[in-house]
C-alpha cells in the first residue's frame, strides 16, 4: 500500500492504496464519487474523464499513485452552487444527453477542449472529442451544445 | 382525439432527466455499494467449442477475499428450469440446453464454466485466473452459409443438425418469366451492441426469501416473471428495479445469465452480490445483432413495376437461444417489399447454430436486415433497367392507405412520395450530381456518390393476437396508470422502461395536455416491478405507440369520471359539460366551471361525490394496440471517397422522417440521430470478426470501431406528417427507424461514388479495404 495525498473537487484527501488502483477506482471506491463511470477496459470511450491538473485525462489510464499531488475535478465539482457549469447548461438546453452514461466523461471533455482554447470550430469539437463515445446522441447534439458553450457561431 | 388543446404536445421541452445525470448523480448500477456486497466474477471459456474434462477450484477458494466458488455442476440443481427463449418460432424448432454456467461442454467463446465470490472486484478478477479448467478442444461451426451445410461440424451433437428452424412465409408465386430478374447475395456480419454502460447486477437477499434484484435492463418485468420461473420462485418474492440504465438498443432486452447467477446466489450466501460486466467481457457475453446472409429476388416488368419478391434467408442464432433470438428475423417478415406495391411475395429463413455469441435484438432487429437488401436491390434493379433509381423508387410506391399489403398486414397510413419531395428539396441532388460530374471529369482521387434509403417499418411491439399467432410466449399490451393527487399533482405509473428516451418528459408532456396541467406538476415513476406491477418494457419501438396510447387511455378514464364528478356538483348533466385543457365548463353558461384539479380534491376530500362513486380520482388503462406503428421516410447520403486509400466519409446525411404525431421534437430529433448513427456504423465500420476457431478477433473498444464525433456529419432532419390512424393521437415509433434507413444509403452512396469505374457491389462494413479491393477488381 502507498499513501497518496489526492485535492478532488476542492477538498484533500489522504490515502492509502493499491500500487494498481487505477484513479477511476480511488475516485469511484474510496471517494464515492460515482458520477465518472467506467464503460470500456482500453482507454477507449472516455466515460471515465476527469480534469487532472486542469487538462482532461482518462482516469482509467491513470494510476492513484500516479496522481499523487494531483488537483482533481471530476463532474460532481462542476456546477458552482445550484448553477449547472455553462457545458453542462448547453447539454441540457440542445438535448446532448440520452441515457446518461457518457455524459460526464463528455461534459469534463468539452470543458478541457473550450479551457484549453481548441473549441475553435465544428470540426474542431469533433476531433477534439474523438477520444469520448457515445452510442445514443450520434455527437450531433453534443457537437452543437459545446459549439455554444465555448461561442462558436451557429 | 378529445376536446383537448394541444400546448406541450409538439413543443421542444427540455427533459426532466437530465440534471441528476448531468451532475454525475446517476443511479446506474455500478453506483450501488449495499452494506455487505460481495462480488461475482465469471469464469469464461477461451474456446468456441470444447468438453469440460475438469474443473479443479481448489486454488481459487484458497486465495485472498474469497468467498465461495461455483462450476456449473455445483449450481444445476438450483435451476428449475433451463435458460428461456420466449419465442419457439415454429413447433419443431431445434432448442439446446442450455443453462446460466455451462456443465459439460461450452458452446462459444465466452460462455460461463464457474463463477468466483470474492470480498472485491480485485480479489474476484485474481482468483479467477486460479481456477483450473481443462478443456478438449472441439471443431467450431462458424459462418451461417457452413452452418446450414449438412454433415458438417455440429454445434450441438444431441440435435442432429445446426439448422434451428426453417419458416416460410409465402404469398403468390414468383414470377420466373418476368421481363427482368434481379438477385444478389448480401451478407450482413455479427454486431456488437456497445452500450456504453456495460450490464450489470445487484441481488439483495430480503428477509422471508425475499430478493430484490437490481438490474441495467430494458426489460424488469419480463425479468422478474422469467427469472422467478427459472428459479423456482413465486413471483411475488422478487422485485425487479431498472435504476438508470446506460443504454440498450436491445442488448438489455434479455434474460441473462448473470442475473440468474446473481439471484441464486444472493440466496445461497445471504449476502448482496454485485456483478458489474467488463468492456471486453462484453463482446462476448451480451447478445450480438444480425449476422445475415440473404439472397434477394425481384422481378419486373421492363417498364420497372416489380412483380415478385423472394428472399432466402440464414441467419445466425449463435450458440443458444436467448429470450427471443430465433424470433428476431421474424420481425423483419413483413417488410421485405419496403415501401412498395409487391404483390407476389416470399420470404424463408433458415435459422442455424453456430458457435458464436448468442444474437437477439439490436436496434431495429429483423428490419435493417430487411430493408438493406431491398434498397440495394432497388438501385440494382434500377441499374438492370436503365431507370433513374428515384423514379424506380416512385413507380412502386404503396399510396393507397389503408394498404393490406401481400405479406399480409395492413398499413394503416404513409406519404411516401411526400418524405421523398421533401428529401429531393431538402438535398438539393442538382448541385450535388453537378459537382460529382466534375470530380468524375476531372478524375479526382476523392470522388462522391449520393446512396438513397426511402424506407418503412413495422413497430410498435405489438398486437397480442398477432404475436400469439407467431408464438411469441407473451402479448405486447402497455400499462400505465394516472393518480390525480388531491393537491392537483398528477403521479404516473408507466409499464414503459426508459433508458434514454426520456418517457418522463414525454408522458408528462401528454398528461399536461390531456388534464391541463404544467408538465412540471407531473410525476412518472418507472421501472420498478413493486410500483409499476405490470409492463412490457421498452423495445421494438413501442413506448410511445403502445404505451403512450395506455397513457392517453387512462387520462380518457380520468376525464369521464371527473366529468361525473363536476356534473353532480355544478348540478347540471354530465352531457351539458364542455371539456378543454383540464377545465369543465357548462354549455351556456361559460362562467361555471370546474377544473380536474378541482374534481381531484373533491374526489379525494369525498363530501360531495355522486351516490356509489368511489373516492378519489384515479385510473389505470391497459392498451392492446390494434396494429402495428407503420413510419417511414426518405433518407440520403453523401459520401465522398478516397479512390487511392478507400476511405470513405459521410459528407452530408439527409433524413426525412414520417413519425406521425411527434410529441416532444427535440427527443425525437435525438432518437434520429442515434439510430442514424449506430447505421452509419453498420454501414462503414462495424463487425465482429471471428477466426475459423470461433476466436472473436475484434472483443475491444480498442479493436471494434464504434465511430466517434471525428468520423460523423452533422445531420440534416426534416419530417413529413401522416398520423397513425391506429394511435389514439397519431404517434408512431421512432426509435430505431434512422437504423433501419441509413445503412443501405450509405452503402448505395458509396457504390455510387464508384460506379464510374464499374463498381456495384461492396460488403458491409465498407472498409477502406474493402472498397480498396472493389476499385481494384473493378479494373480488372
Amino acid at each position: 500500500m502507498r499513501e497518496i495525498t489526492l485535492t478532488v473537487n476542492g477538498a484533500r484527501h489522504v490515502l492509502e492504496v493499491e500500487p494498481r488502483d487505477l484513479l477511476v477506482h480511488v475516485l469511484r471506491e474510496r471517494l464515492s464519487l460515482t458520477g465518472t463511470n467506467v464503460g470500456c477496459d482500453t482507454s477507449s470511450c472516455g466515460a471515465c474523464t476527469v480534469l487532472l491538473d486542469g487538462v482532461s485525462a482518462k482516469s482509467c489510464t491513470v494510476l492513484g499513485v500516479q496522481a499523487d499531488g494531483a488537483e482533481i475535478t471530476t463532474i460532481e465539482g462542476l456546477a458552482s452552487a445550484g448553477d449547472l457549469h455553462p457545458v453542462q447548461q448547453a447539454f441540457h438546453d440542445h438535448h446532448a444527453l440520452q441515457c446518461g452514461f457518457c455524459t460526464p466523461g463528455m461534459v469534463m471533455a468539452g470543458v478541457s477542449l473550450i479551457d484549453g482554447g481548441e473549441a475553435t470550430d465544428r470540426d474542431a469539437i469533433r476531433a477534439g472529442l474523438e477520444g469520448n463515445l457515445c452510442r445514443c446522441t450520434g455527437y450531433h447534439n453534443i457537437v452543437e451544445a459545446v459549439a455554444e458553450a465555448a461561442g462558436v457561431a451557429s | 382525439m378529445s376536446a383537448t388543446e394541444t400546448r406541450h404536445i409538439g413543443t421542444p421541452l427540455k427533459r426532466k432527466e437530465d440534471d441528476p445525470l448531468l451532475r454525475g448523480r446517476g443511479t446506474y448500477v455500478d453506483n450501488f455499494d449495499l452494506p455487505g456486497t460481495v462480488v461475482m466474477t465469471v469464469v469464461r471459456s477461451p474456446y468456441a467449442h470444447a468438453r469440460i474434462t475438469s474443473i479443479d477450484t481448489t486454488a481459487a477458494k484458497a486465495a485472498p477475499g474469497v468467498v465461495a466458488v461455483f462450476t456449473g455442476a455445483d449450481l444445476r440443481d438450483d435451476w428449475k428450469a433451463a435458460m428461456p427463449c420466449a419465442w419457439p418460432v415454429t413447433e419443431d424448432m431445434k432448442s439446446p440446453e442450455h443453462y446460466p454456467l455451462a456443465v459439460s461442454e461450452v458452446h462459444y467463446q465466452g460462455d460461463g464454466v464457474a463463477v468466483v465470490i470474492a470480498d472485491t472486484r480485485a480479489h474476484a478478477i485474481d482468483a479467477a485466473e486460479l481456477v483450473d479448467v481443462d478443456y478438449e478442444v472441439l471443431d467450431a461451426v462458424v459462418g451461417v452459409e457452413a452452418a446450414a451445410q449438412a454433415g458438417g461440424t455440429l454445434v450441438h451433437e444431441e440435435l442432429g443438425t445446426n439448422v434451428c428452424y426453417v419458416w416460410p412465409l409465402e404469398s403468390g408465386a414468383f414470377d420466373e418469366g418476368a421481363d427482368v430478374i434481379v438477385k444478389h447475395r448480401y451478407v450482413q456480419p455479427p454486431l456488437i451492441p456497445n452500450a456504453i454502460e456495460p450490464r450489470g447486477v445487484v441481488a439483495r437477499p430480503e428477509p422471508g426469501g425475499d430478493v430484490t434484484l437490481w438490474s441495467a435492463t430494458q426489460v424488469p418485468h419480463i425479468l422478474r416473471l422469467l427469472t422467478a420461473a427459472t428459479l423456482g420462485m413465486p413471483e411475488t418474492k422478487l422485485r425487479v428495479i431498472a435504476p438508470d440504465v446506460g443504454g440498450g438498443f436491445g442488448s438489455k432486452l434479455d434474460v441473462y445469465a448473470e442475473e440468474l447467477l446473481a439471484v441464486a446466489l444472493a440466496r445461497r450466501l445471504g449476502t448482496p452480490v454485485k456483478w458489474i460486466e467488463e468492456r471486453s467481457e462484453n463482446a462476448l457475453a451480451t447478445i450480438h445483432g444480425r449476422d445475415f446472409v440473404t439472397t434477394l429476388e425481384l422481378a419486373a416488368t421492363k417498364e420497372g413495376k416489380i412483380t415478385a419478391l423472394r428472399a432466402n434467408v440464414v441467419a445466425s442464432m449463435g450458440a443458444y437461444l436467448q429470450l427471443v433470438t430465433p424470433g428476431i428475423p421474424l420481425l423483419g417478415a413483413w417488410i421485405y417489399a419496403g415501401p412498395y406495391a409487391i404483390p407476389n411475395y416470399s420470404v424463408t429463413f433458415t435459422g442455424v447454430f453456430t458457435n458464436t455469441t448468442p444474437t437477439d435484438a439490436y436496434r431495429g432487429a429483423g428490419r435493417p436486415e430487411a430493408t438493406y437488401v431491398l434498397e440495394r436491390t432497388m438501385d440494382l434493379l434500377a441499374l438492370e433497367l436503365g431507370m433513374d433509381r428515384i423514379e424506380l423508387r416512385r413507380k412502386n410506391f404503396i399510396t393507397e392507405f389503408p394498404a393490406t399489403i401481400a405479406s399480409g398486414l395492413t398499413i394503416d397510413n404513409g406519404d411516401y412520395h411526400a418524405s421523398l419531395d421533401r428529401l429531393l428539396e431538402n438535398l438539393r441532388l442538382d448541385e450535388l450530381e453537378a459537382e460529382q460530374q466534375a470530380r468524375r471529369d476531372r478524375g479526382d482521387v476523392k470522388q462522391i456518390g449520393i446512396g438513397f434509403s426511402t424506407y418503412n417499418e413495422m413497430c410498435g411491439l405489438a398486437p397480442s393476437r398477432i404475436l400469439g399467432a407467431i408464438r411469441y410466449a407473451a402479448g405486447g399490451w402497455e400499462t400505465a396508470t394516472i393518480r390525480c393527487l388531491p393537491t392537483g399533482t398528477f403521479q404516473v405509473v408507466t409499464g414503459t422502461s426508459p433508458h434514454g428516451q426520456g418517457h418522463e418528459t414525454a408522458w408528462s408532456q401528454i398528461v399536461a395536455d390531456q388534464l391541463g396541467c404544467d408538465p412540471s406538476e407531473v410525476e412518472v415513476l418507472h421501472g420498478d416491478t413493486s410500483i409499476s406491477p405490470y409492463g412490457l418494457d421498452t423495445y421494438g419501438s413501442r413506448s410511445l405507440p403502445v404505451g403512450g396510447a395506455a397513457l392517453w387511455s387512462a387520462g380518457e378514464k380520468i376525464i369521464e369520471k371527473a366529468r361525473e364528478i363536476v356534473a353532480h356538483q355544478l348540478e347540471v348533466s354530465a352531457e351539458d359539460l364542455d371539456y378543454a385543457s383540464g377545465t369543465f365548463t357548462v354549455k351556456g353558461s361559460p362562467d361555471k366551471e370546474m377544473t380536474i384539479k378541482g374534481a381531484a380534491w373533491a374526489a379525494f376530500a369525498a363530501h360531495n361525490l355522486p351516490d356509489g362513486m368511489e373516492p378519489n380520482l384515479e385510473a389505470t388503462a391497459t392498451y392492446d394496440p390494434p396494429n402495428f406503428s407503420w413510419p417511414g421516410g426518405a433518407h440520403a447520403a453523401v459520401v465522398e471517397v478516397d479512390t487511392e486509400t478507400g476511405d470513405a466519409r459521410l459528407i452530408r446525411y439527409v433524413a426525412i422522417d414520417d413519425v406521425g404525431t411527434v410529441v416532444n421534437p427535440l427527443i425525437v430529433d435525438g432518437q434520429v440521430h442515434g439510430g442514424i448513427t449506430q447505421g452509419i456504423a453498420t454501414a462503414l465500420y462495424e463487425e465482429a470478426i471471428y477466426d475459423e476457431d470461433g476466436n472473436l478477433a475484434n472483443g475491444t473498444l480498442a479493436m471494434y470501431l464504434v465511430p466517434s464525433a471525428a468520423e460523423l456529419p452533422s445531420y440534416e432532419l426534416d419530417r413529413t406528417e401522416s398520423k397513425a390512424t391506429d394511435h389514439p393521437f397519431g404517434a408512431k415509433g421512432v426509435g430505431e427507424t434512422g437504423t433501419i434507413a441509413a445503412a443501405p444509403a450509405v452503402i448505395n452512396a458509396v457504390i455510387d461514388a464508384l460506379a464510374h469505374l464499374g463498381v456495384t457491389d461492396i460488403q458491409m462494413p465498407a472498409t477502406p479495404e474493402r472498397v480498396w479491393r472493389a476499385i481494384e477488381e473493378a479494373k480488372q
